[in-house]
């Protein structure tokens, strides 16, 4: 397959950027999308020019590190699918794809198609956790949850912060990620005791970066982990509740 | 025994106990879009209740002559003689003014929060939901600023007769046919009934969401309520001047 890449280039997070194409000749069906850039990225160091920056870890769509948009769609062409996970099969001989960092104002780009995620970590920390040896993991059987609940508990919980849902979004909203790591935890046993200063203090810290959602589901459509748009609804319930609520 | 691993904690305290989020960058945003958007979704569902109870009323222009004048006189009489003549009228029209002007407050810190949020990126591609969906929901600042300007000539035609040819205090059935017997008040207001259709379109469907109401069953409910009520709302009240310029009705 012949594949012109337009890709998003920059230095610095305060330089400007711009999109420089590349054309890589020998790219085949079954390459992912970073495996294209692997294949570039040797081209470019062999002729000496520097490499393209952009973040990866685990390659198996587990991690939530890779990330970029790819022709303006978050992660890429197929629905639900991280972009190490996205194929050259998706596109014709020939193509052009267009390569740029996901956007967002609390995404500051690092270098290239790295952002800087961070706003997701202070919504994670403002949910609280705790930092003391609590010893091995307790016999998983000695709280009862129904089996439905635990499910939909694991279902929030199968999000991996790859914060594909605020670049897909039209407002950059958040919440669908807030929405699935407050629903993780209310919706269980273990989570009642701080579930209503939780939702409130995840909501506020989500509130200083991120937008509003205005329910139109590019969230879910780009979601690599199937989040569905009901934690949206839950997470409003959650702070609704909780803004009545002293505790 | 097994005592688990000991961890080493030089974070700051405020980090390691996770007490509320360190900030390092950051775009600061003032308020919360859940309240804001809840406040909306309370505010829009009422003035949506009022847009139908409203549509309701002016379709009596199609019973006959007098029926029209007939309610606007009951509007004023209704709630005697537990509370004096016009002021469950009067408390109702406070209650829906403040409720307008909170609706458009809170969109205003949306709008405002939304473009601060997003930046200067570049714009992902359009994704999620229906065209139809997305397209209302795109142009909601736009179909809002719409219908309030609507409004504003709307109350000038026929509430205070300041913008109606020969506008009569309480002939409600004479000022409306006389309006709208004015072909371009008949194509703005058309406009503005076509705007507020779309501004129902997305607003009856976001409002459960807003409010915390998930699930299939309100999914179910409330495609129904976002497809009917718009369209009830439009054809219902592009009935009438079409009528009155057929003239079928005069």
């Amino acid at each position: 397959m012949n594949i012109t890449l337009e890709v998003w280039r920059q230095v610095t997070p305060d330089s400007a950027g711009g999109f420089v194409t590349y054309t890589v000749a020998d790219a085949t069906p079954e390459m992912s999308l970073l495996e294209l850039l692997d294949r570039l990225n040797a081209d470019l160091v062999d002729h000496r020019i520097e490499p393209i920056a952009f973040e990866h870890d685990c390659r198996e769509g587990i991690c939530g590190c890779c990330g970029v948009l790819v022709d303006g769609v978050a992660h890429g062409p197929a629905l639900n699918t991280p972009t190490c996970q996205q194929h050259l099969r998706s596109f014709v001989d020939g193509a052009t794809i267009r390569l740029a960092p996901m956007g967002a104002a609390a995404y500051p780009v690092i270098r290239d198609l790295m952002i800087d995620r961070s706003a997701l970590d202070r919504i994670i920390a403002a949910g609280g956790f705790v930092s003391t040896p609590t010893g091995s993991a307790p016999e998983a059987n000695s709280i009862p949850i129904a089996k439905e609940l635990a499910d939909r508990a694991m279902d929030d919980a199968a999000c991996i912060g790859c914060g594909a849902c605020v670049a897909a979004c039209p407002n950059a909203s958040a919440q669908l990620f807030v929405g699935a790591k407050v629903s993780q935890l209310a919706r269980l046993p273990q989570g009642q005791p701080e579930r209503r200063a939780r939702a409130r203090s995840m909501a506020a810290a989500a509130a200083l970066d991120f937008g509003a959602c205005s329910d139109v589901g590019a969230c879910r459509d780009a979601c690599p982990a199937g989040i569905s748009m009901d934690v949206i609804a839950a997470l409003n319930r959650e702070v609704l509740r909780a803004s009545w609520s002293r505790r | 025994m097994d005592e688990g691993p000991r961890y080493l904690v030089t974070a700051p305290a405020e980090i390691a106990h996770g007490v509320g989020g360190v900030k390092t960058t950051g775009t600061s945003l003032p308020g919360n879009p859940i309240v804001d958007k809840a406040v909306m979704a309370v505010t829009g569902g009422f003035l949506a209740l009022f847009i139908v109870a409203h549509l309701v009323g002016n379709l009596k222009i199609f019973l006959g002559h007098g029926h029209l004048d007939a309610y606007g006189e009951w509007l004023r009489d209704v709630g005697q003689p537990f509370l004096p003549r016009t002021v469950l009228l009067w408390g109702f029209r406070i209650v829906l003014t403040a409720a307008f002007f909170l609706h458009i407050l809170a969109a205003i810190r949306v709008v405002r929060r939304n473009r601060m949020a997003t930046g200067d990126r570049q714009r992902p591609a359009k994704t999620g939901g229906t065209p139809v969906q997305r397209y209302a929901a795109a142009t909601m600042p736009m179909t809002g600023v719409i219908v309030a300007l609507f409004l504003v000539f709307h109350l000038l035609d026929l509430t205070w007769g300041t913008a109606n040819p020969g506008f009569q205090r309480g002939a409600v059935e004479r000022n409306l046919i006389a309006s709208l017997d004015r072909w371009p008040v008949a194509v703005v207001y058309s406009l503005a009934v076509l705007a507020l259709g779309f501004h129902l379109v997305h607003g009856m469907w976001s409002l459960f969401s807003s409010l915390g109401f998930h699930g299939r069953r309100i999914d179910n409910v409330r495609r129904v309520i976002a497809t009917a009520l718009p369209a009830v709302v439009v054809l219902g009240n592009l009935a009438i001047p079409v009528a009155i310029l057929a003239g079928w009705v005069s």
